[in-house]
């Protein structure tokens, strides 16, 4: 096992800010290129006129995915020393359904209103005066929603343990949905677009 | 170093270029989105094996609402349980934080794409039918939702969806699919802003 590296001590803490620069980079750039510093783009996913977001962000977890079953297969990886969130499955999903909401009212989420605003798109600042509103009315309610928030607590738990599979045959599976997503995609837009030229 | 020198010289003429002939720069295309995710999966793969964790977003915001707070009501930054957990024992400030320093890199890389493509241009992201000022009401309100949302459910769409999705955690999972159920929930009622 030598990776990750910096559990590893390979580097402190310092160096490590550096590394987060560097890699917030990359992700800022992927973003870029992918179309998602435009809210009208991202937008469109839920009008299903355009599928970027889903092809986007299928592909990553994808790509990541298999990177870190293969690394940990190898034995390169140490999975165990990878930070995966707990699961508090109801302030997730109630949590999620808000940002849901969220996203197509405000048009972006907050990664991608960091890059809208780094291309110079007015909307994407109020936006994140907004986030951080939220975050703000978030902090002044959590004793009264601390409770909650701690509700549901199913420790370090991942769908192949959820299910009973194994890691292999889940990353096989998610593949297989991810490539029927795909599949649908494409459909879906071609679909939509003839439905544009008929108006 | 040479690649480098390049890119850079690239970033000075599209600098040189909006200054002068704005009109004439012609954005580039969006790139093809299956290469920009796998692209951005070997990001997030870089990340676990150097760093042994993933992306993020809004947990920078939540270090820069402490430091705020924190600036101006200290003793109620440090009796809230949210805010003192940022704070820690004080030695560290919040925005010394991995976070921090990562999305400062977003907003630099997505500037660096968006200049290298000539995409870097002030305006607002609207559909032709709904007023500027709605267009910054919706987007404040939405920004509101997706902050409270995201701290609620430990994570954003990049610390949750994209980072929990590829290590295949259960909430990670469950909240991408509330995410998407939310989104096409609500979609019908706010196509004015977008169509």
């Amino acid at each position: 096992m030598n990776a990750p590296f910096y559990k590893f001590d390979l580097f402190g803490f310092d160096v490590s800010l550096i590394i987060a620069f560097a890699i917030g980079i990359g992700f800022g750039f992927a973003l870029e290129r992918g179309g998602f510093g435009s809210a009208r783009i991202l937008a469109a996913q839920f009008y299903f006129t355009n599928m970027r977001v889903l092809k986007v962000m299928f592909t990553a977890i994808v790509t990541a995915m298999i990177g870190v079953f293969y690394l940990s297969y190898i034995g390169y990886l140490d999975l165990s020393l990878v930070f995966i969130s707990d699961t508090y499955i109801i302030p997730q999903v109630v949590g999620g359904l808000i940002l849901g909401m969220g996203f197509i009212i405000g048009g972006y989420c907050p990664g991608t209103s960091f890059v809208a605003f780094s291309t110079g798109k007015k909307d994407a600042i109020v936006f994140i005066l907004g986030v951080t509103f939220g975050i703000f009315i978030f902090a002044e309610l959590f004793p009264f929603i601390e409770d909650f928030y701690y509700s549901t607590n199913m420790g370090r738990v991942t769908l192949p343990d959820y299910f009973g599979l194994s890691y292999g045959m889940v990353v096989f599976l998610v593949v297989l949905m991810a490539l029927g997503a795909f599949a649908a995609a494409e459909w879906g837009e071609r679909v939509m677009a003839k439905k544009g030229e008929s108006k | 170093m040479t690649a480098l020198t390049h890119i850079l010289s690239k970033v000075k003429l599209q600098v040189t270029d909006n200054e002068h002939t704005y009109s004439h720069v012609e954005a580039k295309p969006y790139s093809n989105p299956y290469y920009v995710g796998f692209g951005l999966g070997l990001v997030l793969l870089a990340a676990f094996v150097i760093m042994g964790r993933g992306l993020g977003a809004s947990g920078a915001v939540s270090s820069v609402v402490t430091v705020g707070v924190n600036a101006v009501a200290p003793e109620h930054a440090q009796s809230n349980g949210y805010f003192s957990s940022y704070l820690g024992d004080g030695s560290v400030s919040p925005l010394k934080d991995w976070l921090v320093f990562e999305v400062l890199g977003v907003i630099f890389g997505g500037f660096l794409s968006g200049m290298l493509a000539g995409r870097v241009k002030g305006g607002v992201e609207k559909g032709p039918r709904v007023k500027t000022r709605t267009r910054f009401i919706f987007a404040f309100i939405g920004g509101t939702l997706m902050g409270f949302g995201a701290k609620l459910a430990r994570g954003c769409t990049s610390g949750q969806a994209l980072t929990g999705g590829a290590l295949l955690g259960l909430g990670s999972w469950a909240f991408m699919l509330a995410v998407f159920a939310g989104g096409y929930a609500v979609a019908y009622f706010m196509r004015r802003q977008w169509r």
